[in-house]
C-alpha cells in the first residue's frame, strides 16, 4: 500500500526539496493537496501509538479484580472492613511491585448483599468491565447466587465467605476459599472445647440461612461425636430485628447456649439474650461473627464478661502478637482494641477480613507461578492454585499458617477460643490446623474447566 | 419454659410490638382518613425519625436520658415539618389525586431512603435507653400448699419496654383528646367529612391537609424514636412498620382511629404469640390472610363506616 502512496502524483509534494519551491508559487489546488496530505499524515501518526499500544504497554497493564462488595444490605458492616482491607492489601502488593510487574486495580461493585444482584454482579466483572478474576463475597447466600454464573463464565471466583459450601462440592471448579477457613473445620475444632470445659448439653441459636445450616449441621454432629447432645436447635430469620420472643424455646436444663448471628441486629439479640438470662445465665459460646463489628463496651453487653467466643482472628491485639499482626493490623489501619484509628466506635470485623487479604496475596502468588498473561491465562492460575498447600505464617498470612487443599478449593488454618476478661476478648486456647481437617468431600480438580 | 409464662412474655412482647405500630398506623390511618392519600412513603418518615434520633443522641451525649429526650420532642418535629415540605413540594402539585399520590410517594419513599443510605450510611446505629434496669417477673403457681408466688426462669422484661407501651398509651389518649376535644381537631374531622363544605366555611383546607400530613408522618416518628432504644436505627427499618400498617389500617377500616388502635393491638399481640410458639413468618401469613377476609367479608373494615 505504501508502495503506491509513494508513486503517487501526491506524495511528490511532500518532498522536502520541492516545499520551497511550491509555497513559492502557491495555488489553490496545491495548497488543498498539501493540507489533504498533512490531515492524512497525522491521522497516521495519531494512530501509530495505538498500533504500538499492546506490545509497549503489556508489562504495565494492571490486572482487573472484581471486587463483589457489600456496601448495602445486612453484610454492609463487613462490607465496609472487607473494602479496607483490600485497599491496604492492594497497596502493598502495587508497592512491592504488583504481580508480574503488572500493578493490581481493584473494580468493585456493590452487591446489596443480595444472590441475585451478585450474580449479576459476577456477569459484569466478566464481560463488561473485563475483569481478569472476581473475588471478595462473604454472605454464604451471595456465593450461592454467584457462583454458578462465575461457573458459566469461567471466570475465576476467589470468594471470602466461611461457608462449607466450597469445600462441599456444591460449587465449580472455578470457585476457591485460599483465605479463610469454612464454617465446618471451624465448629468441629471447637465442639472438643465445649464438651470438655462448659458443659454436654447445648441449645443452638443461628441465623436461617446456609451458613446458620453449616453450623447446625456440622456443630451438632461435631458435639455429638463429642457425647454431648444438642437440647435445642433455634433458627432465626437474619433481618428479624426483636429477639426476646425466641428464648423461651431455650430448655432449662441447658448448660451452655451456643450463639451466631448476623445482620443489622446483632448487637439487639446479644443484649436481649443477656436480658433473658439476667444473672441465672448457662455457660455461654458466641461465634464473633453475633459481635462483628459491634463495641464489646456497648451498655446491656456487661454480662459477656466470662463467656465464651470463637475468633477467626483475635480483634484485640494479644500479648503475643505477631510481627505479621503488627504489620497488618496497621496497614489496614485498626488499632489494638480492634476498632478504626480514626474513630474508637468504629470496630473492625477482624475475625474475617483478614481473608481480604491472604486470598489476593494467594492470587498473586497463584498468577506468579502460573506466568499470568491475561484472560486465556484463567485456567493455569486455577491449576496453579490448585497445587498449592503449606501457607507459613507471614506477612502474606498475618492470621497464622495454613494449609490449603487444592482437590476441595479450601484452606485449613488455625481457631481462637477467646474469653471476655475486663471487657477485652483475651485467647485462651488455639487449634492446631490438624484439628480442623475433615475427609474431603470431592476432588474439583477432577472437573473438566 | 412452661406454658403459663411462656404466653405472658409472648403477650409482653406482642404488647410492644402493638404499641408501636397503634402510633405508626393512626399515623396512616388519619392522613387517609382526613386527605384520602395512601401515603406509601410513611414507614419511611418511621425510619428518619429513628435515624433523627440517632442523631441528636450523638450530637448531645452525656447522660442517655438527656439525648433521649431532646429527641423525642426535636425529631417527630423536623420529620414532620419534611412532611409539610413534601406535601407542599409534591402532592399539592398533583391536587391529591389518588392513584397519583401513591405512585408521588413510592417517588418519596426512595428518595427518603437512598438519601438516608447515601448520608447516614448502611450500618444499624444503637441508641443507649435512658433508663433500663432488668425485672424477673414473679409467676403463680398452685402446688400443695396452695398458691405460691414463683420466678421462672427467663421471665422478664425491662423497665424501658414497659414504659414504650405506657408512652404509646398516653401519645395515643393526647390524640384522642386533640381529635374530639379541640378546635383543631373539630377543623380536622369537618375536613374529613366533606373537603368541599369545609372550605365553604372558611376552613382553610389546604392548611389543614399539610397539617395532617405533618401529624400522621411526625406520629410514625414518635413510635421510632420510642422503639429505637431496642432495635437500633437502620436504613432498612421502614419496611415492616409500613407492611403491618397497612394490616392494621385495613383491618381497623381506614381512616377509624378506634379501629386502627384495636387492630394494631390484635395484630400485635398475635404477631407476638404467634411468633412465640409457631414462626415469624407464620405471624406475617396469618396476618396478611386476615386482611384478605376483611376485604372479601367486609370490605370497609372492623370499624369503618361503609360507602353510601
Amino acid at each position: 500500500m505504501t508502495d503506491h502512496k509513494e508513486k503517487s502524483p501526491e506524495a511528490t509534494l511532500i518532498d522536502p526539496a520541492n516545499t520551497a519551491d511550491a509555497s513559492s508559487k502557491i495555488s489553490r489546488r496545491t495548497a488543498l493537496k498539501t493540507l489533504a496530505v498533512g490531515a492524512g499524515a497525522v491521522a497516521a501518526t495519531g494512530t501509530l501509538p495505538g498500533l504500538l499500544g499492546p506490545a509497549q504497554a503489556q508489562s504495565a497493564e494492571p490486572i482487573r479484580i472484581g471486587f463483589q462488595v457489600h456496601r448495602t444490605g445486612i453484610g454492609a458492616a463487613y462490607g465496609r472492613w472487607y473494602d479496607r482491607t483490600t485497599e491496604a492489601v492492594v497497596k502493598r502488593i502495587n508497592a512491592e511491585g504488583g504481580i508480574n510487574g503488572r500493578p493490581i486495580e481493584i473494580v468493585a461493585e456493590d452487591d446489596g448483599t443480595d444472590p441475585k444482584r451478585g450474580a449479576e454482579v459476577v456477569e459484569k466483572f466478566a464481560s463488561q468491565h473485563k475483569c481478569d478474576l472476581a473475588f471478595g463475597t462473604l454472605f454464604s447466600h451471595v456465593v450461592f447466587g454467584s457462583a454458578p454464573r462465575a461457573g458459566e463464565l469461567k471466570i475465576p471466583y476467589f470468594v471470602v465467605s466461611e461457608g462449607h459450601h466450597v469445600a462441599s462440592g456444591k460449587l465449580n471448579r472455578y470457585t476457591l476459599q485460599p483465605g479463610i477457613t469454612d464454617v465446618k473445620s471451624q465448629v468441629e475444632a471447637m465442639a472438643p472445647f465445649i464438651s470438655e470445659n462448659l458443659g454436654k448439653k447445648v441449645t443452638m441459636i443461628y441465623p436461617d440461612f446456609a451458613f446458620g445450616h453449616d453450623h447446625r449441621d456440622y456443630f451438632s454432629l461435631a458435639f455429638e461425636n463429642q457425647g454431648g447432645e444438642i437440647l435445642e436447635k433455634i433458627a432465626i430469620p437474619p433481618t428479624e430485628t426483636s429477639f426476646t420472643k425466641y428464648f423461651p424455646k431455650i430448655p432449662r436444663d441447658t448448660e451452655v447456649i451456643y450463639h451466631v448471628m448476623v445482620g443489622p441486629a446483632v448487637l439487639t439479640f446479644v443484649k436481649e439474650l443477656g436480658e433473658f438470662f439476667g444473672a441465672s445465665k448457662p455457660e455461654i459460646f458466641g461465634f464473633i461473627d453475633s459481635l462483628e463489628a459491634v463495641d464489646l463496651a456497648s451498655p446491656g453487653l456487661e454480662f459477656l464478661e466470662g463467656t465464651y467466643f470463637w475468633e477467626g482472628n483475635p480483634r484485640y491485639a494479644q500479648e503475643d502478637q505477631s510481627e505479621f499482626d503488627k504489620v497488618y493490623r496497621e496497614a489496614v489501619g485498626v488499632d489494638a482494641n480492634g476498632a478504626s484509628i480514626s474513630d474508637s466506635k468504629d470496630v473492625s470485623t477482624y475475625a474475617h477480613m483478614f481473608g481480604c487479604w491472604e486470598t489476593l496475596y494467594v492470587v498473586k502468588a497463584g498468577m506468579e507461578a502460573a506466568g499470568y498473561k491475561g484472560v486465556e491465562d484463567r485456567q493455569k492460575l486455577i491449576e496453579a492454585v490448585e497445587s498449592m498447600s503449606a501457607m507459613p505464617h507471614s506477612f502474606e498470612h498475618p492470621q497464622g499458617a495454613k494449609i490449603f487443599n487444592g482437590k476441595t478449593h479450601q484452606t485449613f488454618g488455625h481457631q481462637y477460643i477467646s474469653k471476655v476478661e475486663g471487657g477485652k476478648l483475651m485467647v485462651v486456647h488455639t487449634t492446631s490446623i490438624e484439628d480442623t481437617m475433615y475427609e474431603d468431600e470431592v476432588d474439583y480438580t477432577k472437573q473438566a474447566f | 419454659m412452661e406454658f403459663g409464662p411462656y404466653l405472658f412474655i409472648a403477650t409482653l412482647e406482642g404488647a410492644i410490638t402493638a404499641a408501636v405500630l397503634a402510633l405508626t398506623a393512626v399515623g396512616l390511618s388519619i392522613v387517609f382518613g382526613i386527605m384520602r392519600v395512601v401515603n406509601v412513603a410513611h414507614g419511611e418518615f418511621f425510619m428518619l425519625g429513628a435515624v433523627i434520633a440517632w442523631w441528636i443522641t450523638s450530637l448531645i451525649g452525656g447522660h442517655p436520658a438527656l439525648g433521649f429526650i431532646v429527641a423525642l420532642i426535636v425529631a417527630p418535629i423536623l420529620v414532620g415539618l419534611l412532611a409539610i415540605v413534601c406535601d407542599h413540594l409534591v402532592l399539592r402539585r398533583i391536587n391529591y389525586d389518588p392513584e397519583r399520590t401513591i405512585v408521588a410517594t413510592i417517588g418519596l419513599l426512595y428518595v427518603i431512603q437512598q438519601t438516608t443510605l447515601m448520608t447516614f450510611g448502611p450500618e444499624a446505629r444503637p441508641i443507649e435507653a435512658p433508663f433500663n434496669k432488668r425485672i424477673a417477673l414473679p409467676w403463680f403457681e398452685y402446688g400443695e400448699s396452695g398458691f405460691a408466688l414463683t420466678w421462672p426462669w427467663g421471665l422478664s422484661t425491662t423497665t424501658y419496654k414497659l414504659a414504650v407501651i405506657g408512652a404509646a398509651v398516653f401519645i395515643l389518649l393526647l390524640l384522642w383528646v386533640l381529635m374530639t376535644r379541640t378546635r383543631l381537631g373539630l377543623i380536622m374531622r369537618a375536613t374529613q367529612l366533606d373537603s368541599e363544605m369545609a372550605q365553604a366555611h372558611a376552613i382553610p383546607v389546604n392548611k389543614v391537609y399539610a397539617l395532617v400530613f405533618g401529624l400522621g408522618a411526625g406520629l410514625a416518628a414518635l413510635g421510632a424514636v420510642l422503639v429505637v432504644p431496642i432495635q437500633q436505627a437502620h436504613y432498612l427499618m421502614g419496611g415492616d412498620p409500613l407492611l403491618l400498617s397497612f394490616i392494621v389500617v385495613i383491618i381497623g377500616g381506614l381512616g377509624s382511629v378506634p379501629g386502627t388502635i384495636l387492630a394494631a393491638v390484635l395484630i400485635g399481640l398475635s404477631d407476638g404469640i404467634i411468633s412465640v410458639f409457631f414462626t415469624p413468618t407464620l405471624a406475617k401469613i396469618i396476618a396478611t390472610l386476615a386482611v384478605a377476609f376483611v376485604l372479601v367479608f367486609r370490605p370497609q373494615g372492623l370499624f369503618g363506616k361503609a360507602e353510601q
